[in-house]
C-alpha cells in the first residue's frame, strides 16, 4: 500500500464517528469578528500605518510624487550606498536623482552577487495599517523575493492612500495567492537571547518605508 | 516511532532535577513572565478576540472532521502549481523520503528553518546517518545545535540559556561548523546576533537545498505559509534550488480567507506582536523566482491516532503559538526538557502521549504534569480544552480502554495498577509540595468545568482523594493571577 492510501485510510477510519453530510464549511465557521478595528477616515488609516511601521522600527518618510526622486536619492546617500538593486518594472523616474550603480534583478544573478549590493528600492502590493505591514507580491516593481532579502537596506515605496488597507482581512482580499508573497513588518528581529529584541538578524537591517501621496 | 529523547526520565523525576537548577529557573521565569505580560497587551488591542478565537476553533474543527477531503484538495492544488506531494505514515517514512530527495539533488548539506515537525521525526539525525549535514538557521536552534543541546520551548528553544552561556557556545563551537565567531565576542545580544548573521550567511548563499515546515497549508489554493522573525526562513525558502517542506496533516485550513483569522491570532499569541517581522506564502513554484523544485511531505506520525479519539482530537487544532507554555506554572518551574519531547508544556502534555501512545513511563506520566489550573485553556487562541484532555488521558492511563495505535484499533490494558498510581502520585506530590505551582492549581477544586466532577477510577481514585492534597483556597485563579502575576510573591 502506498503512503498516500495508508494515511488517507487511517484518516477515514479515525473519522468513522463523523457524519459525511455534516454542516458544510460555509455554515461551520461563524465570522462574527470585525473586518477592521475601529472606524477611521482614510487619512487616519494612513496615519496609523505610519505609527505602526515606526513602532516596529521601520523608518517612515512621507512625500509627494514630485518629491520622491530626491527623497530616495537622499536616503541612499545617507545610508552610504554605492549600489542599488532595481526591479525590472520600477518607475525609472524614482531613481532619476541618484548616481549610485544600478544592479538589475535578473534570473541568472546569484545570491552571492546580491550580497555585494548595498540597497534595494521597490514598490509594494498593499500595506496594512493595523499591523504596520507591507506586502510584496513579486510584481515587476517589486522583483524576485531574494532582492529584498539579501541586501542590508530596503527602501519600500507605498502609494497612499491607494495601496493602504486597514486590516489583515482586507489585505488578504486584495492579494493573489498564486503569487509568491512576503509580508514584512519592520526589519527582521530576534528575541532569542533572553528575550531582548535585536533588530536585523538575516534580512535587511534597515527598512525605510516611503509613503508617497500621488497627486 | 522516534521523537522520545532517549533515556529521558519520566516527568516528575526530570522536573525535580530542573527545579533544582537555579540558572534554568531564573532564565525561564524571566522569559515566560516577559512574554505573557506582552501577550495580554497585544490581545487586548483586538476588541473581537473572542470571535477570532471561536472562528479559529471552528475552522480547525471543521477541517479535522473532513480531513481526508481537504488533504486530497491540498494534493491536487500543490501538484497543479508545480509541486510534488509525498505522504509519510510515520517518522521513518518521512525521513527516508527527505533523505532520498536530498540525495537526488547530489547535495550533502541542507539549510533548515525551525520546524517542530522535523524535530519530532528526528530528521537531522536521520540525515546525518545518510551522510547529509543539516544546518539549523534559527538563532535559537543554532544555539541549541552548537551547544549539542535540546530545545526547551516551542518558540524560544534556547530559553534555558542566558547570554553568557550563548557567548561561550558561539566562541567555542562556531569554528567547527563554519565561520568562527569574531575575536573578542562579548555577551551583548546585538553582537551575538551579528555573529550568527555572519556565520549563517555563507551557508545561505551556497545552499542548494532548503528544508522547512509550515504553519498553514491552504487547501483551495495549495499555498504554504511560514511565519517567522529573523529572515532565516525567507533565506531557506527562496535562495535554494530545491525546497522540501515537511508538514503535519493537521496544518491544513480550507480557504485562503481562513488565514485572516490565524494571521491575527498567531503573532499576538506567540510573540505578542501585532504581526511578526516576516511571513512567507508560496504556491508551488514560480518561474524565475525561488526554488525550481518544491516537495511537500505530508506527515501522519500519530496524528490519525490522535484524530481517532473524539475527546483528544482537539489537540490537533494547535497552531503552536506557545502561549500555554508561558502561562503554565508547572512549565515555568520544570522547564521544557522535563517533558521529554519536542512538544513541552501543556500542549506537550496532551499531544505527546497521543502521538506516541502512553506505553512509556514518560508518556504515561505526562498527563499528570499539570495542576489543572486552566490558564492554558484561557489563553489558547483555538480554545483547546487542555484540562479536559488531560483528565481524559489520565483515565486512559489508569483504566485502559480502546485507543488507536499506528492506525489499528487496540484495547489498552490499565497501566499496571501500582505503576500508574506511583507515576500519578509522584507527579502529584511533585506539584503539591511546591507552594508556587500548587497555588496556581487551586482552581482544580473550585472550577465548574466539565472535568471537575469526575473522579479518577481505579488507582487514580487514590490520587484524586490524596491525603497530600492541601486545602483549597476560595480565591479563583484569575483573581489570584492578577494579584500576584503568576506567583511572583510566592517562595520558590
Ligand atoms: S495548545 Fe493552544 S495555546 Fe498551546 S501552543 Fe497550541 S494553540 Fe498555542
Amino acid at each position: 500500500m502506498s503512503g498516500r492510501e495508508r494515511v488517507l485510510g487511517r484518516v477515514r477510519r479515525a473519522l468513522a464517528d463523523v457524519p459525511r453530510e455534516e454542516v458544510p464549511y460555509e455554515q461551520a465557521v461563524p465570522r462574527g469578528y470585525l473586518r477592521e478595528h475601529g472606524g477611521r477616515s482614510v487619512a487616519e488609516t494612513v496615519e496609523l500605518l505610519a505609527e505602526n511601521l515606526a513602532d516596529y522600527r521601520a523608518l517612515v518618510h512621507r512625500c509627494t510624487d514630485t518629491g520622491l526622486p530626491s527623497l530616495i536619492a537622499g536616503l541612499l546617500r545617507r545610508h552610504g550606498s554605492a549600489s542599488v538593486v532595481v526591479p525590472p518594472g520600477l518607475d525609472p523616474g524614482w531613481l532619476a536623482e541618484t548616481e549610485v550603480t544600478r544592479v538589475a534583478d535578473t534570473a541568472d544573478g546569484t545570491p552571492r552577487a546580491l550580497d555585494g549590493v548595498d540597497s534595494v528600492v521597490t514598490g509594494c502590493a498593499v500595506a496594512v495599517a493595523e499591523t504596520g505591514t507591507i506586502v510584496l507580491d513579486g510584481s515587476p516593481d517589486q522583483g524576485r523575493r531574494r532582492i529584498t532579502l539579501v541586501p542590508d537596506h530596503h527602501i519600500c515605496v507605498v502609494r497612499v492612500p491607494g495601496q493602504v488597507v486597514a486590516s489583515v482581512p482586507q489585505a488578504l482580499g486584495r492579494l493573489d495567492p498564486a503569487r509568491p508573497l512576503t509580508w514584512i513588518s519592520g526589519p527582521s528581529a530576534t528575541s532569542d537571547i533572553e528575550l531582548d529584541r535585536v533588530e536585523g538578524v538575516h534580512g535587511p537591517r534597515t527598512l525605510e518605508v516611503v509613503l508617497v501621496t500621488v497627486r | 516511532m522516534s521523537g522520545t529523547f532517549v533515556g529521558m526520565p519520566a516527568f516528575p523525576r526530570a522536573a525535580r532535577t530542573a527545579v533544582r537548577d537555579t540558572t534554568l529557573r531564573g532564565n525561564l521565569r524571566h522569559a515566560t513572565r516577559t512574554i505573557r505580560g506582552k501577550r495580554a497587551q497585544a490581545v487586548a488591542e483586538l476588541a473581537d478576540w473572542a470571535e477570532l478565537r471561536e472562528a479559529g476553533r471552528r475552522i480547525k474543527d471543521h477541517t479535522l472532521r473532513h480531513l481526508d477531503r481537504y488533504l486530497e484538495q491540498v494534493e491536487e492544488a500543490v501538484t497543479a502549481a508545480g509541486g510534488t506531494v509525498h505522504w509519510a505514515a510515520d517518522a521513518d517514512e518521512a525521513n527516508a523520503i527527505v533523505a532520498q530527495l536530498v540525495k537526488e539533488t547530489g547535495e550533502s548539506e541542507v539549510v533548515k528553518v525551525k520546524s517542530m515537525a522535523t524535530q519530532e521525526i528526528g530528521l537531522n539525525e536521520a540525515l546525518e546517518a545518510e551522510g547529509i549535514r543539516a544546518y539549523e538557521t534559527d538563532l535559537a536552534e543554532l544555539i541549541v545545535q552548537l551547544g549539542r543541546d535540546r530545545p526547551s520551548h516551542i518558540l524560544v528553544p534556547a530559553i534555558h540559556r542566558n547570554r553568557g552561556e550563548i557567548r561561550d557556545i558561539f566562541a567555542r563551537e562556531m569554528g567547527a561548523w563554519g565561520r568562527p565567531a569574531p575575536e573578542g565576542l562579548t555577551d551583548r545580544p546585538a553582537e551575538l546576533a551579528e555573529a550568527a548573521r555572519l556565520h549563517l550567511r555563507e551557508k545561505f548563499l551556497r545552499a542548494k537545498v532548503g528544508i522547512s515546515g509550515a504553519n498553514f497549508v491552504v487547501a483551495e489554493t495549495g499555498t504554504l505559509v511560514v511565519v517567522e522573525s529573523e529572515g532565516n526562513g525567507r533565506m531557506c525558502l527562496t535562495l535554494p534550488e530545491t525546497l522540501i517542506s515537511v508538514v503535519g496533516i493537521e496544518k491544513v485550513v480550507p480557504t485562503w480567507r481562513d488565514l485572516e483569522v490565524f494571521l491575527q491570532t498567531l503573532p499576538r499569541s506567540s510573540t505578542a506582536e501585532r504581526m511578526n517581522p516576516y511571513t512567507s506564502m508560496w504556491t508551488g513554484t514560480t518561474d524565475g523566482d525561488g526554488p525550481r523544485a518544491f516537495h511537500l511531505v505530508l506527515l501522519d506520525n500519530g496524528r490519525t491516532d490522535t484524530l481517532a479519539d473524539e475527546v483528544g482530537r482537539q489537540a490537533l487544532r494547535c497552531i503552536r503559538c506557545s502561549a500555554c507554555l508561558n502561562v503554565c506554572p508547572v512549565y515555568e518551574r520544570a522547564g521544557g526538557h522535563a517533558y521529554g519531547s519536542v512538544y513541552p508544556g501543556p500542549i506537550g502534555a496532551i499531544l505527546s502521549p497521543q502521538l506516541r501512545g502512553t506505553g512509556s513511563e514518560i508518556d504515561a506520566s505526562l498527563p499528570y504534569a499539570s495542576s489543572l489550573c486552566g490558564a492554558c485553556y484561557e489563553v489558547c487562541p483555538v480554545a483547546i480544552d487542555i484540562p479536559e484532555v488531560l483528565v481524559h488521558l489520565r483515565e486512559r492511563v489508569v483504566r485502559g480502554g480502546p485507543a488507536t495505535r499506528d492506525g489499528n484499533k487496540v484495547v489498552l490494558r490499565p497501566a499496571k495498577g501500582h505503576a500508574a498510581e506511583r507515576a500519578a502520585m509522584r507527579a502529584a506530590r511533585w506539584a503539591f509540595t511546591r507552594p508556587g505551582a500548587l497555588r496556581a492549581g487551586q482552581r482544580l477544586a473550585s472550577r465548574t468545568r466539565r472535568f471537575h466532577p469526575r473522579t479518577l477510577p481505579g488507582p487514580g481514585r487514590a490520587w484524586s482523594a490524596s491525603r497530600d492534597l492541601p486545602a483549597v483556597p476560595a480565591e479563583p485563579f484569575r483573581d489570584w493571577w492578577q494579584r500576584t502575576r503568576g506567583g511572583k510573591d510566592t517562595d520558590r
